[in-house]
């Protein structure tokens, strides 16, 4: 595993049309570290992944992975250093089978003619049933991952970013809309994957983030950094209690209720 | 694992049969094609049914560009034009040394414009329409899906563009003859008549290799990693982007292909017709083109063969009988496919005959009432262990 800082980020502001997303946000985590992020609602949670991992080019400041700047790459030239990112809701290739997802991103050579030309290595087909055996779909792996259920799909793609074997995993929402088995699986298979990965977990679930977070938790409010420290400490912040955790208690019922709403729409 | 080896092995082999199956049916298709049906239909209906078997390999390109990658593409007549006149340039050509095709003189031009020059050698022609279309299909496809233009606006593009071109073609009178377009029934291939029975035989063998040739082509291109990278951008580019490839690569390349075949298709159908105009590039034609695919059925390969093959054999009889009717009979054929058969006629055959010929076949029948086992491995296995050989 890589030594040192893997992410610094540095008074980066992302504007939309005058509205700032994120605001002289500066950020730094070690590599090795399994940092939570939380914040109430637009403080800017999926503008800071955007942000990571290309989708968004920041409007000033600087994004520094394992020592290059990533400004002006190209979404897939960060993927292909080692950045890997897992979306809210599982995004599988539904047409294709379980197997040729993971083969996708197993390939070692991305590039179009490869691709045409190349037969996947046995190392590649070893990499993929070794996967397969890991997320437990060895049995489902001709199946056209359509057919699979929400939970199957969820482990799917974790198996879909290991292959890609990146350094730094961005985790955006992973507990939303599981059970709470499913929830106890997820936050041990993500503190098993922090042992040989660095991971940025988005959350909204206290209770999961309470289960991950054993390591430092960074709270964003109005897109800056508001404050970060332990579990404990952030709890026991004053600031942090005044915009999230300490909302009137109907305040949260409320916004429970249009999350659930929200996922059920879905 | 050692179950997984032994199905791999009874995978695989299902696999080679499958494809020694699909190969003999493929050269018994071609061979009915190319020996008895000569001998049954009279000399005019098989000069049009070479058009459309010509046709049908510009579906090809279209089911490859818009079936397995998402990308509409309503500009396939600029790449169909191209081989045409590629060709037809070439026939106009064949003079004794010193003439210029006649049209030429009416204009008052006096010598060949320079780029038609090597259009005069034979192997240079047929490269060129294989490569023309696909260089021009290749930069427009970079410009656009550089600047990550898709969706709906992609196909306006193309259209777009189809209209720049056929103004452009039909503008340049002492070029290539404008309006009027090129001939190529009163010219010469090889000595022959382009007209003459003997050529016409050998344009419609051509025209079966070819798409033989081209139906191969897009069989190897959307199996394998390739044809998956295809299927996963048209399902989410934006995850694709995430995984470390970069779409646009892959989707300027199967652009460019897809005009290629369109070339070849275009350059086929004009001998065939024995004129090219900038007709071809007609809105209403590029458009056509995309309804036999959505009529055959989309990402099927087969189903844009197909749907060519019906929908313009349904136009020639139609239109013999009832002049009127074609156009209402394309809208509703349009809209019925649109609304009813989302998967076209292949994916009605796969839904209404599939059970029966599973079974005629030998392959075991679907459960209808737990569709759920029908996934389930175990369930499947211990099936196959107790049902008796």
């Amino acid at each position: 595993m890589k030594q040192g800082k893997i992410l610094e980020i540095e008074n980066v502001t992302v504007s939309f049309d005058g509205f700032k997303a994120l605001n002289q946000l500066s950020f730094s985590m070690d590599a090795g570290e399994l940092r939570v992020i939380i914040g109430p609602n637009g403080a800017g949670k999926t503008t800071f992944m955007d942000v990571i991992t290309g989708k968004v080019q920041p409007t000033e400041g600087k994004v520094i992975f394992d020592g290059r700047n990533l400004r002006r790459l190209p979404e897939h030239k960060i993927a292909r250093l080692g950045i890997g990112r897992k979306f809210q809701t599982p995004r599988v290739y539904l047409n294709l089978t379980v197997r040729e997802n993971l083969d996708l991103v197993c390939s070692r050579n991305k590039d179009v003619f490869p691709t045409l030309f190349g037969r996947p290595s046995a190392a590649e087909m070893r990499t993929v049933s070794g996967l397969l055996e890991t997320i437990g779909l060895e049995a489902k792996a001709n199946l056209p991952a359509a057919l699979l259920s929400h939970g199957e799909k969820q482990r799917l793609e974790i198996g879909m970013l290991v292959a890609q074997s990146p350094d730094l995993l961005l985790v955006d929402e992973p507990a939303a809309g599981l059970t709470d088995e499913e929830t106890d699986n997820l936050a041990a298979l993500l503190l098993s994957l922090a042992k040989s990965h660095s991971i940025i977990a988005i959350e909204h679930d206290m209770e999961f983030v309470r289960q991950i977070a054993n390591n430092k938790v960074t709270v964003l409010h109005q897109g800056s950094v508001l404050c970060e420290g332990s579990m404990d400490e952030v709890q026991n912040d004053p600031r942090v209690i005044e915009v999230y955790l300490g909302q009137p208690q109907e305040e949260i019922q409320q916004q429970e209720l249009e999350k659930v709403s929200h996922e059920s729409s879905h | 694992m050692a179950l997984g080896t032994t199905i791999g092995i009874h995978k695989r082999k299902q696999q080679q049969r499958r494809q020694i199956i699909e190969g003999a049916i493929v050269i018994a298709i071609a061979l009915i094609f190319v020996v008895i049906l000569p001998a049954l239909i009279p000399a005019f209906r098989l000069r049009s049914l070479g058009r459309f078997l010509a046709l049908a390999i510009v579906a090809l390109g279209i089911d490859l560009i818009w079936g397995y990658t998402g990308l509409l593409s309503l500009g396939h007549g600029i790449f169909f034009a191209l081989g045409g006149y590629a060709i037809a340039m070439h026939l106009n050509l064949q003079l004794p040394e010193g003439q210029l095709p006649e049209f030429f003189t009416l204009y008052g031009v006096d010598r060949l414009p320079w780029f038609w020059e090597p259009f005069n050698s034979f192997p240079f022609t047929i490269l060129a329409l294989v490569i023309i279309p696909g260089i021009v299909a290749g930069l427009l496809g970079y410009l656009v899906f550089r600047n990550r233009i898709k969706g709906v606006y992609f196909s306006i593009l193309t259209q777009a563009a189809l209209i720049v071109f056929y103004n452009f073609f039909n503008g340049q009178q002492e070029l290539i003859n404008g309006t009027n377009g090129l001939k190529t029934d009163t010219e010469r291939i090889f000595g022959v008549l382009a007209s003459s029975p003997q050529a016409q035989r050998t344009f419609y063998i051509l025209t079966i290799l070819s798409l033989v040739a081209v139906y191969y082509l897009c069989r190897w291109l959307t199996s394998g990693r390739f044809g998956r990278i295809l299927i996963a951008i048209r399902d989410d580019e934006t995850r694709v982007r995430f995984t470390g490839y970069n779409p646009t690569g892959f989707k300027v390349l199967v652009f460019a292909i897809s005009g290629a075949i369109a070339g070849i298709a275009g350059a086929l159908y004009t001998v065939q017709t024995g004129i090219i105009t900038p007709s071809a590039m007609e809105v209403a034609f590029s458009i056509e083109m995309v309804i036999w695919v959505a009529v055959g059925g989309r990402g099927t390969l087969i189903g844009a063969i197909l749907g060519t093959l019906i929908v313009r054999l349904a136009q020639t009889f139609l239109s013999e009988r009832y002049p009127e009717s074609w156009l209402f009979f394309q809208g509703a054929l349009f809209l019925i496919v649109v609304t009813v058969l989302p998967n076209g006629i292949v994916g009605l055959f796969r839904d209404l005959i599939g059970e029966k010929g599973r079974s005629l076949l030998g392959f075991r029948r679907k459960s209808f009432t737990y569709p759920s086992l029908e996934e389930d491995p175990e369930v499947q296995e211990e099936e196959e262990e107790l049902s008796p050989r």
